[in-house]
C-alpha cells in the first residue's frame, strides 16, 4: 500500500513548518500519524508505519517506537465508535465510576476492549482538561462534558 | 466582581472573542503595533521582568528572567525559537483551554511580543492532541492573523519577521515537561532530556529555545500595554497579577475563574462569585492545591493565600492553581490511588526510580484501598518516595509522583492505617451523581 496522494500532498506542506533537513522533517511525524489514523480506518496499521517511515526517511521501527509511545495512536483496529471515559481524579470525584459502569453495560464492551458486535471500543483515559466540567467522555473525538447517565444513554443510543 | 480588577477573562464575554474582528474591537494588536514601532526588544523584556510575572505552567519561574537566558544574538547567530506549552495535562488543570478557545488572538499577540523580545523568527504552539476544538480555534486565529499581515514577513511594515506554527501532541502527560515536549515536537518519543544543556542553549533541533506556558504568554500583552507598575499593583509582592484558577471536585460551581494571586483559597471555594461552596451539609476533607502533583492537604488549611509563598507555608505548592476539592463523603485513600495510578501510567520509563517507584506506589495504595494493605506499607510508601525525589531523575515527573505520596502519609496517615487495620474502606465508591451538582457552565467570567 502507498499513502494516498492527498495525504502525501498534505505532508509535503506540513514538513515546511519545520526546519529543512532530515531532523526537521521528522517533526511532522506525530501530526502525520494523527492524519493517517483519522483518514485510513481509525488505526495505525503496520503498512501505514512503513509508508510513513519511507516518507520521513526513518526506519519502520522508529515510527513504531513513536506510535506505540503515545496513547492516542491505536495499533489495533477499533470498533465503529470509540468511547473514552476519563477516570482521573476530578472526574472520579463526581461520578466517573458510574459513567464507566454504565458505558460497559450499554455497549457490552470491556475496558480497552470492543463489544462483540464490533460497534464500540471502550477505553479509560487520563485527565482530558475537562476537570471543572466533569465527568466527561470523548465519543469519536468529541468531548461531552457535565455528563449525566441519561445523556450517556442518549449518546450511546444514537450510535446504535 | 469581588472588588478587584479583572483582565485575563475580560474579553471572553463577547460571542466573537475568538475572532480577529472581536479581538480588534477590544483593542487587540494595538499594543503590538506600538511595540514594533516604538520599542526595542530589550525594553519588552525589561517590562516583563519588572512586572514580576511568574510562569503559569507549574513551576512559577520568573518569565522575564527566563527570557534573558537566551544567548546574545550578536555572539550566537543560530536560529532561535519560542515553544508554547499547551500540553495541559496536569490533573485538575483546564485553564489554558479557555484561552485557546475564547481568546486565541491574545495568545498570538503575546507570542509575537515574546518572539520580538527574544529575537525568535518562529514559534511553535504545542497543543495536546485531545484538544481538537481548541486546536482548530487557534489554527483559525493564526490564519486570520497571517492574512492580516500580523504573522509572517515584515509584520505591520516593521521589518520584523515571525512565523507561528501549531503542533499537535498525542496524549502523553510527559510531553508537558518542557524537554519531553521538545522531543515530541521533533517527532520522537516524549523522553525528557537530561539538563544541562538547558533549552536556552540547546532546545528545539539543538537551537536556543524558550518554553513558556500558554497562560504565561497570554499575560504579556496586558503587561506591555499597561506597564509593570500596574501589574505589580495586583496580587502579592512576590506573586503579582491575576491568575486563572481551575476549581473542580465536590463544589457547587466548578469552573475556571480569574482571581488575584494571594486571594484566600477559602474565598475561592466559598464565594458565590467563585465555586459557591461545597454541597449542602458537606465539609472539606482535603484538597489538591494546584493540580495532582502538589498533593493533598487537609481541608483545615483552606484559609491560605493562593500564591507561591502561601502554598509553601502549608507545605504545598501553587502549581497550576488547579484546586481539586474533596468533601467528607469521599475517601482520600481512594483519591490517592487514582492519582498514583496516573503517575504509574505516565512515567516515560527512562529512569528506574520513577519507572519502578510509580508502579510500587500505585500497587501499595491500591492494596491499602482494597483492604489488603500490610502493616509495614505506610512506612514503605515513605521509603519508596524518598528514593524517587527530590532531584533524583532526569525530569520532575518522579517528584510529581512522590510529593502526593509523601503528603498523603504526612496528613492522612490515620486513614491509611485505618484501611489496613479494618481491611477495607467504609466509604461507598459510586461517585456523587446523587448529590445533584448543579451543571456548571463552561466559563465563568
Ligand atoms: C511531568 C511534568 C509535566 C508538565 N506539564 C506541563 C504542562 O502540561 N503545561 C505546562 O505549561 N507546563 C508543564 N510542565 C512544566 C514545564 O516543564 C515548564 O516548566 C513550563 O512549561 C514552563 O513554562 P512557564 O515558565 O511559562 O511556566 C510540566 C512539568 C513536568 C515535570
Ligand atoms: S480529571 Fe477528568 S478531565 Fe480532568
Amino acid at each position: 500500500m502507498a499513502l494516498p496522494e492527498k495525504l502525501v500532498d498534505e505532508f509535503n506542506a506540513l514538513v515546511k513548518n519545520y526546519p529543512a533537513g532530515k531532523e526537521g522533517k521528522r517533526s511532522g511525524l506525530i501530526p502525520a500519524l494523527h492524519r493517517c489514523q483519522e483518514e485510513l480506518g481509525g488505526w495505525v496499521t503496520p503498512e501505514i508505519m512503513e509508508d510513513l517511515a519511507a516518507f520521513f526517511d526513518l526506519e519502520p521501527a522508529e515510527v513504531y517506537g513513536v506510535a506505540s509511545f503515545y496513547p492516542m495512536f491505536r495499533l489495533t483496529p477499533p470498533g465503529k465508535h470509540v468511547i473514552k471515559v476519563c477516570h482521573n481524579i476530578s472526574c472520579d470525584l463526581v461520578g466517573a465510576r458510574d459513567v464507566l459502569a454504565k458505558a460497559k453495560e450499554l455497549t457490552g464492551a470491556e475496558v480497552h476492549g470492543t463489544s462483540p458486535d464490533g460497534k464500540f471500543t471502550l477505553e479509560v483515559v487520563e485527565c482530558q482538561g475537562c476537570c471543572s466540567t466533569a465527568p466527561m467522555i470523548d465519543l469519536d473525538n468529541t468531548f461531552h462534558e457535565n455528563l449525566t447517565l441519561d445523556e450517556l444513554e442518549r449518546l450511546i443510543g444514537e450510535c446504535q | 466582581m469581588s472588588g478587584f480588577e479583572t483582565y485575563l477573562m475580560s474579553r471572553m464575554a463577547r460571542e466573537d472573542s475568538h475572532t480577529l474582528e472581536g479581538y480588534k474591537a477590544q483593542g487587540g494588536y494595538a499594543t503590538l503595533e506600538r511595540v514594533l514601532k516604538d520599542m526595542q526588544p530589550s525594553e519588552v523584556t525589561e517590562i516583563v521582568k519588572a512586572s514580576g510575572l511568574r510562569g503559569r505552567g507549574g513551576a512559577g519561574f520568573p518569565t522575564g528572567l527566563k527570557w534573558t537566558f537566551m544567548p546574545d544574538a550578536s555572539k550566537d547567530p543560530r536560529d532561535r525559537y519560542l515553544a508554547i506549552n499547551g500540553d495541559e495535562s496536569e490533573p485538575g488543570t483546564c485553564k489554558d483551554r479557555v484561552i485557546l478557545d475564547e481568546d486565541p488572538h491574545g495568545l498570538i499577540e503575546g507570542v509575537l511580543m515574546a518572539c520580538y523580545a527574544m529575537g525568535c523568527a518562529a514559534s511553535y504552539i504545542y497543543i495536546r492532541g485531545e484538544y481538537r476544538h481548541q486546536y482548530r480555534r487557534t489554527e483559525a486565529a493564526i490564519a486570520e492573523a497571517r492574512a492580516a499581515g500580523l504573522i509572517g514577513k515584515n509584520i505591520l511594515g516593521s521589518g520584523f519577521d515571525c512565523e507561528i506554527y501549531m503542533h499537535m501532541g498525542a496524549g502523553a502527560y510527559i510531553c508537558g515537561e518542557e524537554t519531553g515536549m521538545m522531543e515530541s515536537l521533533e517527532g520522537k518519543r516524549g523522553h525528557p532530556r537530561p539538563k544541562p544543556p538547558f533549552p536556552a542553549g540547546f532546545g528545539l533541533w539543538g537551537q536556543p529555545t524558550t518554553v513558556n506556558n500558554v497562560e504565561t504568554i497570554f499575560n504579556v500583552p496586558f503587561i506591555v500595554e499597561r506597564g509593570a507598575e500596574w501589574h505589580r499593583s495586583m496580587g502579592t509582592e512576590k506573586s503579582p497579577g491575576n491568575i486563572l484558577v481551575g476549581i473542580s471536585g465536590n463544589v457547587k460551581r466548578p469552573g475556571v475563574y480569574e482571581a488575584p494571586l494571594g486571594i484566600s483559597a477559602k474565598t475561592l471555594l466559598e464565594s458565590p462569585d467563585f465555586a459557591g461552596g461545597l454541597h449542602d451539609g458537606r465539609k472539606l476533607k482535603a484538597w489538591f492545591t494546584g493540580g495532582s502533583s502538589t498533593g493533598m492537604v487537609p481541608g483545615s488549611t483552606i484559609d491560605t493565600p493562593m500564591d507561591h509563598d502561601g502554598m509553601q507555608s502549608i507545605g504545598a505548592m501553587l502549581g497550576t492553581a488547579a484546586m481539586i476539592m474533596i468533601d467528607d463523603s469521599q475517601c482520600v485513600v481512594r483519591a490517592m490511588e487514582v492519582v498514583a495510578r496516573f503517575y504509574d501510567h505516565e512515567s516515560c520509563g527512562q529512569c528506574s526510580q520513577c519507572r519502578e517507584g510509580t508502579q510500587w506506589l500505585h500497587q501499595i495504595f491500591r492494596r491499602i484501598e482494597q483492604g489488603k494493605g500490610l502493616p509495614q506499607d505506610v512506612d514503605m510508601l515513605t521509603a519508596i518516595a524518598s528514593g524517587m525525589a527530590p532531584g533524583k531523575t532526569i525530569c520532575a515527573l518522579s517528584d510529581a509522583a512522590a510529593i502526593p505520596a509523601n503528603q498523603m502519609v504526612k496528613h492522612f496517615r490515620a486513614e491509611l492505617e485505618e484501611h489496613i487495620q479494618s481491611g477495607g474502606c467504609r466509604i461507598n465508591h459510586t461517585g456523587n451523581f446523587a448529590r445533584g451538582a448543579s451543571a456548571p457552565t463552561e466559563v465563568h467570567a
